[in-house]
């Protein structure tokens, strides 16, 4: 691969320097940019310090915390800071509020997942086989959920599912008990009440919040599937749950898998919305891992930056096993090319 | 599209046929019309195909209207008087419109920290200087990535692939401590170098399938014109991956609009700084249960991102979706 910077050496001298400047400290530097072929790294050190300085380094910093005392004597330098070996991790381990928003974090992803991708998958087969204009209504709907902020749309959940004057609860009151069970739904607090009532308006909201996405990216994969091979199949008489099955699911496989391993990571890593809804920091039983981690390093008395650490370390080394997938998926698609 | 009558109907008449050509590849919600038709051998193809593209619009309308009712239930409210929102029996629509709620959040009455508009200013200010910044640093570092090949330009692309993935809750408290140290913490600035940041990874991941099409026997021929660098940089690749800036800057624009927790956690009681999503959270964590003037600045903050959604709607799909990366 020829380079922008071997191609400039073609050119008349006053036309060599990056800077376009022809006067000597220029040129000089140029030719040193040219000479070691520094152009690239030059271009990728604004990126590389921005990265490095609210990235990467942070994520050191995770690291060196954990193993440390590290809380506001220390941040404000009133008291030294003293390495304290695994003492974050044995009394995060020890207590059951971490198990418990673990189990929480982890049954929540598993629900909203395929919640999320059944759902957005539907919608991108029907979106292909609508007409137009219905088409172009159900992914304006679509897009306008897609769109609304997760604090404006958490808040506006509380709000549907309010005890007080909520449409959800009156909705509820109103239908038949065959329906809708024997609770008495008028003023049902469905923030308060428990994880599984909480979660289940999170579920709702996450899931409406995230299947346009889903949707969409289906829906631009299916465009690129031969309907030759539709019509082969209907001619055999294939059903289309096996037509799903034998041709739509195959072909759409990675763009399928891509989607799933996303899910997984963004439903792993909810926080504005748990934040939100478990009205935070009271609920503590609905604490999912974010919740506890950020009650640890920040709403504690005293708020300890080396337990969040530990669990920031956790939280990560979990996402990340995922992310390996994903990043393997990537680069075996042809990523790095 | 229920009633057919006229072009349009005719229009969608032939679509549904072509669709069915196509293939009924959808699982079981979807395949009651084919049972219908299935029992009524007598019945014109005709008309099958009428009822199958009335069952798929009503399914389609349905979704739709779900979609819709948390949003229009959001809007509705903010237009009710406090006696219509807390009715025993609340209505879709409000029967007396108001623009009371909107006034209370305009003059700062109902949260109590100040206008609406001063934390719309701020929300704008960061989201603004976020794209600038992370749309300049990007193309420049994807430059680097599409044009050169050098040493550790695959353990880069890889170590952006991963840092993306790193919850940003988890790094929330490493950037507490360091921003404190200097002293970045309450004020626009601190989110902005953290947001630019944020955006970096994705943004040249995206913008470097950009460069990469742009074809380099343009940039050649213009070196050989004797065109200089910078030169050949504005006037030429520039403008030509400019839909790639669009792409980028949409989703760095979203980011920053939306980010909650860097701002929750750097802003703290500094009420002045408060970006919108903050804003809102504060006066809902106020209590006191108004939810007319909530949900009037719950709509304000969300309107112009919806059209904004809508404007760049197409770019949005191409460049988000096919980057697989989620608004």
């Amino acid at each position: 691969m020829a380079d922008t910077v071997q191609r400039q050496a073609a050119l008349p001298p006053e036309h060599r320097t990056r800077g376009g400047s022809s006067l000597p400290p220029g040129a000089v530097v140029g030719a040193f940019v040219r000479r070691h072929k520094l152009a690239p790294y030059l271009l990728l050190a604004p990126a590389l310090g921005g990265i490095a300085l609210v990235l990467l380094w942070p994520l050191a910093q995770v690291v060196i915390f954990s193993f440390q005392n590290y809380s506001l004597p220390q941040l404000t330098g009133a008291a030294p800071t003293q390495w304290i070996g695994l003492a974050n991790f044995t009394s995060t381990f020890a207590d059951p509020e971490f198990w418990l928003s673990l189990r929480i974090t982890v049954l929540f992803a598993a629900v909203v997942v395929p919640f999320t991708l059944i759902t957005g998958t539907l919608v991108g087969l029907l979106l292909n086989r609508l007409g137009r204009k219905m088409a172009a209504f159900v992914s304006t709907a679509a897009l306008l959920a897609w769109a609304t902020p997760a604090v404006a749309a958490s808040v506006l959940f509380y709000w549907l599912f309010n005890p007080d004057g909520g449409v959800v609860d009156w909705t509820l009151s109103k239908l038949p008990h065959w329906l809708v069970g024997s609770t008495n739904w008028a003023g049902f607090n469905w923030t308060t009440t428990g994880a599984l009532q909480a979660y289940t308006v999170l579920t709702i909201l996450v899931v409406w919040q995230a299947f346009p996405f889903v949707a969409v990216t289906t829906l631009a994969g299916l465009k690129t599937v031969p309907a030759e091979l539709y019509e082969a199949a209907r001619v055999d008489g294939t059903s289309p749950w096996r037509m799903f099955w034998k041709i739509t699911y195959p072909l759409l496989k990675p763009i399928f898998l891509v989607l799933l391993l996303l899910s997984v990571i963004w439903d792993f890593n909810v926080f504005t919305q748990t934040y939100l809804l478990t009205g935070f920091p009271g609920n503590r039983d609905e604490f999912n891992l974010s919740l506890y981690m950020y009650d640890k390093a920040f709403a504690g008395f005293p708020p300890s930056y080396g337990l969040g650490g530990a669990l920031a370390l956790i939280f990560t080394l979990i996402v990340l096993v995922i992310t390996v997938g994903y990043v393997r998926t990537s680069v075996r698609q042809g990523a790095l090319t | 599209m229920s009633a057919p009558k006229g072009g349009g109907a005719a229009w969608t008449e032939e679509r549904g046929a072509r669709n069915e050509g196509r293939g009924t590849r959808e699982g079981g919600a979807l395949s009651a019309p084919e049972a219908h038709r299935r029992q009524s051998p007598l019945l014109s193809a005709r008309t099958a195909r009428r009822t199958k593209t009335i069952g798929l619009n009503g399914i389609g309308l349905l979704v739709a209207l779900i979609t819709l009712f948390p949003i229009v239930w959001m809007v509705s409210t903010a237009f009710k008087p406090s006696q219509e929102i807390y009715s025993l029996t609340p209505h879709l629509l409000p029967a007396h419109p108001t623009l009371g709620n909107f006034s209370t959040v305009v003059s700062g009455r109902a949260s109590g920290i100040g206008s609406v508009f001063m934390f719309f200013r701020n929300s704008l200010s960061v989201t603004l200087a976020t794209v600038l910044i992370a749309s300049l640093v990007s193309l420049l570092a994807s430059v680097a990535v599409a044009r050169f090949r050098f040493r550790f330009r695959a353990s880069f692309l890889i170590m952006l692939l991963i840092v993306q993935m790193i919850p940003g809750q988890a790094l929330i408290i490493a950037l507490f401590v360091d921003f404190n140290q200097l002293n970045l913490l309450q004020n626009l600035a601190g989110l902005i170098i953290v947001y630019a940041a944020q955006a970096l990874p994705v943004s040249i991941w995206m913008l470097r399938n950009f460069v990469a099409t742009v074809p380099k026997e343009l940039e050649e021929a213009a070196a050989i014109d004797g065109a200089t660098p910078v030169r050949i940089f504005w006037r030429i690749l520039f403008p030509l991956v400019a839909p790639g800036l669009v792409a980028t800057s949409i989703f760095s624009f979203i980011t920053a609009y939306n980010e909650f927790i860097v701002a929750l956690t750097f802003l703290g009681q500094a009420h002045q700084t408060y970006t919108l999503p903050i804003y809102v959270t504060y006066f809902f964590g106020r209590g006191g249960a108004q939810w007319g003037p909530i949900m009037a600045a719950s709509t304000l903050y969300t309107i112009p991102v919806m059209i904004f959604f809508l404007i760049v709607r197409r770019r949005l799909v191409n460049g988000l979706v096919a980057g697989a990366v989620k608004g």
